[in-house]
């Protein structure tokens, strides 16, 4: 078991972002812990990458506190070293394939020697090892997706947090990243992940997370959320994404 | 006219003495002063372009009026500063290529800090988040941003240079267009006109001119290159 004191759980207490004094999100309390991936599920514009970026620390909250961890409270770029994000569209730095998975290596100051090994390592369980002196923005979106878990894997990551990892790929791809994300379970990485593939929340998930308006509606294990949903929130988001004709009591 | 032309192609085909001599001393000096400048614009442009401090809008708004200060107005600072009674007369720069390369560092400064800090807040919108997450702050993220903005920035340094090569008024107050040690190409263009000499004047124009299309061919070549290579 690795030792995750800095990093886990991740408790939410009244955290609300409102930037401009519009509000977007919460206000949430909500406790991250224990094993198992979490899905986060609900509509656009329920605030699901947002409470992403927030756990993330790459936004500050309105209101309200995020603690990481059981030591007290490390700083949030500490925390940050130890969690990665891949994003909806992650961003490939204008170089190579190997050169984008060694750059955070870099940053954190490893060695050249080491940082190559490390990178191919992370490139070769995400099979894209053929393609490292390849440029990294001429990859399709699934290769780029792959690459993203990839320059994550190469960080370690005590928590990763995952959004919408393949919500633009093909059913195969798809299949691919599901897989790279499940090794990262299997090293003991606690999963966040945002969806929108009921398929997938099901597929991948243990806990679930029901958003809609900025606020957490539902939480429940994912199988039991995800079929037999308690809100009318999440009942009517589920019925729309399963394309379920809602029933018509007087048909013309 | 027909006939000034041949002699001028004979004179570049020859490769006369006097020709290669301000050619040469025409693309020191103005490589020079890009290197010098761009040692200081390119971080400085940077930096403005990622940290919030008092004074910065000003700073941008004087980095791009300085873009274009009139060259004789630069010459007439750095002339007041060398001459004999200016603060660093005892150096004894004026009417050297030093001083020349000086003055041309002061107006490609302006162009490259402008253009770097505007290529780097393009490239920050699009990198913040990633790199934040990466584990890059502010401060380390500025070589990242530079080595990933070098196609752009390369064509900065190209507009820069053209800048300093064309450029007359400044070279000719604090360099003094002396034979065989500060003539460069626009201040012989000049003088050889005044005087008829339109065969030298007009080998010098032309190469200017090749120089001009050379430095702009690069830049667009460069632009394509990065565009097919990194898709912008």
């Amino acid at each position: 078991m690795r030792n995750m004191a800095d990093t886990w759980p991740l408790v939410l207490q009244g955290v609300t972002f409102a930037p401009r004094g519009q509000p977007l999100l919460g206000p949430i309390d909500l406790t991250l812990a224990g094993s198992g991936r979490t899905v986060i599920v609900g509509p656009n514009g329920a605030g699901k990458s947002l409470l992403l970026r927030l756990c993330h620390g790459l936004l500050a909250p309105s209101a309200g506190r995020i603690r990481a961890g059981t030591l007290g409270s490390p700083e949030q770029v500490v925390v940050r070293r130890r969690q990665a994000l891949v994003f909806q569209r992650p961003v490939m730095l204008r170089r190579s394939v190997l050169a984008n998975v060694r750059y955070p290596l870099q940053v954190q100051g490893l060695g050249r020697r080491q940082s190559r090994q490390r990178a191919l390592a992370a490139l070769e369980r995400v099979g894209l090892v053929e393609l490292a002196g390849r440029s990294a923005r001429v990859l399709s979106g699934g290769e780029q997706q792959r690459l993203a878990l990839a320059r994550a894997w190469v960080l370690r990551p005590e928590v990763l947090f995952l959004d919408e990892p393949t919500s633009a790929l093909d059913p195969a791809t798809t299949q691919a990243v599901e897989a790279a994300i499940r090794q990262f379970d299997d090293h003991g990485t606690r999963i966040v992940m945002v969806t929108h593939n009921l398929g997938q929340a099901r597929r991948l998930g243990d806990d679930c997370l029901f958003l809609a308006g900025g606020r957490l509606v539902e939480r429940s294990p994912a199988a039991s959320l995800l079929t037999h949903p308690s809100t009318p929130e999440a009942v009517r988001f589920l019925t729309a994404e399963q394309g379920i004709e809602p029933v018509v009591a007087n048909p013309v | 006219m027909i006939e000034a032309f041949a002699s001028a192609f004979g004179l570049m085909l020859t490769g006369d003495a006097e020709l290669l001599g301000i050619v040469g001393l025409s693309l020191r000096v103005s490589l020079s002063a890009v290197f010098f400048a761009s040692l200081l614009a390119l971080p400085i442009g940077a930096a403005v372009a990622l940290f919030q401090f008092p004074g910065r809008g000003a700073v941008i708004v004087l980095l791009n009026a300085l873009m274009g200060l009139p060259p004789v107005v630069a010459g007439l600072m750095v002339y007041l500063l060398l001459s004999r009674a200016g603060p660093l007369g005892e150096l004894g720069l004026l009417f050297t290529p030093t001083a020349m390369v000086i003055v041309q560092s002061l107006l490609i400064f302006p162009i490259v800090a402008a253009l770097t800090r505007q290529i780097i807040s393009d490239l920050w919108a699009e990198y913040r988040d990633q790199l934040t997450s990466l584990g890059a702050g502010r401060l380390r993220a500025i070589p990242t941003l530079l080595w990933d903005g070098r196609y752009s920035l390369i064509t900065a340094l190209l507009a820069g240079f053209g800048r300093a090569v064309a450029e007359v008024g400044a070279v000719l107050i604090v360099g003094g267009n002396i034979a065989g040690v500060t003539r460069v190409m626009t201040t012989a263009i000049a003088l050889e006109t005044n005087k008829g000499n339109l065969t030298l004047a007009l080998a010098l124009g032309i190469i200017l001119m090749l120089i001009t299309l050379l430095v702009n061919g690069l830049a667009y070549g460069l632009g394509e290159f990065s565009r097919q290579r990194y898709g912008g």
